[in-house]
């Protein structure tokens, strides 16, 4: 059965109701922005801590953070969609109507792509003006924003389990709380070799770690860990995508 | 016990209530806080390498910055607590009644003073858990204890007049962001002073959180600073006052006595 109109009007949908309502538009827009503020310019002066050796600087350092947690936190955002639409009955009318469920998650996940996609546009540009460096190549440029990306679609299919499985807003903390967790058991503010104690443990087996790391080398132009990064991810989208589905089935189970 | 005195003790013993009873409101302000420093400790421990760092400890550092944050969440705890209650009618019940609107705020601030207390005691000793010396003593944890409270009672005061105002849970919800930008837009994380970005000095410089932080951090790393914690107690007691003027006049515009 044809996936590709439900998800087209799933995304057409849920992309209508986020720019057209500025209360759910400005949260997932001024968030990383007002992270990449307060990091970027109110932490500047770790760099001179013996040891940070990234080269296009501190703006840039937490660019690349900035922009993995926006990623993340855009899927999550639209799993709070989700989650509305279910508190609202729609989700239940979407259920009945779809020939084909499964085009329901891969239209919210289409959705929170197109959604990130313009955070990272605001986002890169407001970076660009505060003194971003970029000194990888277009390769290396087009590799950190797909990853960015995937790590999007990852937080989408994550928070749209939780959604499908829970059915009420009041999900929304145990949407953001592990992914905020997860982030920022990462090395945010020093590269991993400047962490130190149980904050390095916990950020030498956490796979965004390799992912935040393996988007500032492409920055940096000076790749590192990048297909161990692109490996974790996949596998977790893979993970991820069985988790959303398994929601899905218990939803049209509910009824 | 006075007519007044009567209501401000029915209205906070109800405040407290309310608030005892939802582990959503009382739990995230004890925990969140503290997890949120201690991976920023975790985090930017190697800061305290950085000539003129106040502390070799960033956890010492880090400590004062749960006392203001837990303050935040009195903010929202308060606001949507009253707005839930204007939401319901209840307000609009006591209207009908003879309880005096400064009793109502009293009242209502209750359960934020008493959930203040509760927070700044957890983080205190949290603080002596993890192995931080409170270079003011035992008479500096009083102070830090009475301070708390009264930037408990001054934010809760705030998130009063943001209920009155709004008359809306979720508009309350949704000024939280607005009210972390305060947050992070201030010294917790660095002292101004090794502020290299001049723009984000400026901004920590006029931003009030920031004294609120240098007080409890001086209690905690230099001990006894009579100019920090001159500004930091002048500055909650000016927010303070002003909030509770602002929320009893959004309270007289909102109560239609006949």
């Amino acid at each position: 059965m044809r996936i590709w109109p439900v998800a087209s009007g799933v995304a057409w949908r849920t992309l209508k109701n986020v720019f057209t309502n500025p209360s759910i538009l400005f949260p997932s827009l001024a968030f990383p922005l007002f992270f990449f503020t307060a990091f970027a310019g109110g932490l500047s002066q770790v760099a001179r801590v013996p040891g940070f050796d990234f080269e296009p600087g501190y703006t840039s350092f937490q660019f690349c953070f900035v922009l993995v947690q926006s990623a993340a936190f855009g899927g999550v955002f639209t799993g709070f969609g989700i989650a509305r639409d279910f508190e609202s009955g729609f989700a239940r009318r979407l259920l009945l109507a779809a020939p084909n469920r499964t085009g329901i998650v891969l239209g919210y996940a289409l959705s929170a792509i197109v959604r990130w996609a313009f955070t990272a546009t605001v986002l890169t540009v407001v970076a660009l003006i505060a003194g971003l460096n970029v000194f990888g190549g277009p390769f290396d440029v087009f590799g950190l924003y797909l990853l960015a990306l995937l790590v999007n679609v990852c937080g989408l299919l994550w928070a749209c389990g939780v959604a499908m499985r829970l059915r009420t807003m009041q999900a929304g903390p145990l949407m953001q709380m592990p992914v905020f967790l997860t982030l920022f058991f990462a090395p945010v503010y020093v590269p991993l070799g400047l962490l130190t104690g149980w904050i390095e443990a916990l950020a030498t087996v956490n796979p965004i770690t390799y992912v935040l790391e393996a988007v500032r080398s492409m920055l940096a132009g000076d790749e590192a860990h990048v297909a161990l990064a692109f490996g974790l991810v996949l596998g977790m989208m893979v993970l991820f995508a069985a988790w959303s589905v398994r929601g899905l089935r218990k939803a049209e189970a509910a009824g | 016990m006075s007519n007044s005195a009567a209501q401000i003790w029915a209205l906070a013993l109800r405040s407290v209530m309310r608030t005892a009873r939802q582990p959503a409101s009382a739990i995230p302000p004890l925990l969140f806080p503290v997890m949120l420093m201690a991976v920023n400790a975790a985090g930017l421990d190697s800061s305290t390498k950085l000539p003129g760092f106040p502390t070799d400890s960033f956890l010492a550092f880090a400590l004062a910055v749960p006392f203001i944050q837990g303050a935040l969440f009195s903010t929202m705890n308060a606001g949507t607590d009253l707005a839930r209650d204007i939401q319901t009618g209840f307000l609009n019940r006591l209207s009908l009644t003879s309880m005096r609107g400064w009793a109502l705020i009293a009242g209502q601030l209750g359960g934020i003073v008493v959930l203040g207390l509760v927070q700044a005691l957890f983080y205190i000793v949290v603080g002596l858990a993890v192995g931080v010396d409170f270079a003011s003593g035992v008479l500096g944890i009083l102070t830090l204890l009475v301070f708390a409270v009264l930037v408990s009672l001054s934010f809760g005061a705030f998130g009063l007049y943001l209920a009155l105002r709004t008359g809306s849970g979720e508009a309350i919800q949704g000024l939280f962001p607005l009210l972390f930008v305060f947050l992070f837009l201030s010294s917790m994380n660095a002292p101004r002073n090794l502020m290299e970005i001049d723009w984000f000095r400026a901004i920590a410089t006029a931003n009030p959180v920031s004294y609120l932080i240098e007080a409890v951090r001086s209690l905690i790393i230099t001990g006894w600073d009579g100019k920090a914690l001159a500004l930091g107690f002048l500055l909650t007691l000016a927010i303070g006052l002003g909030a509770i003027l602002l929320a009893s006049a959004a309270l007289s515009e909102r109560l239609a006595r006949t």
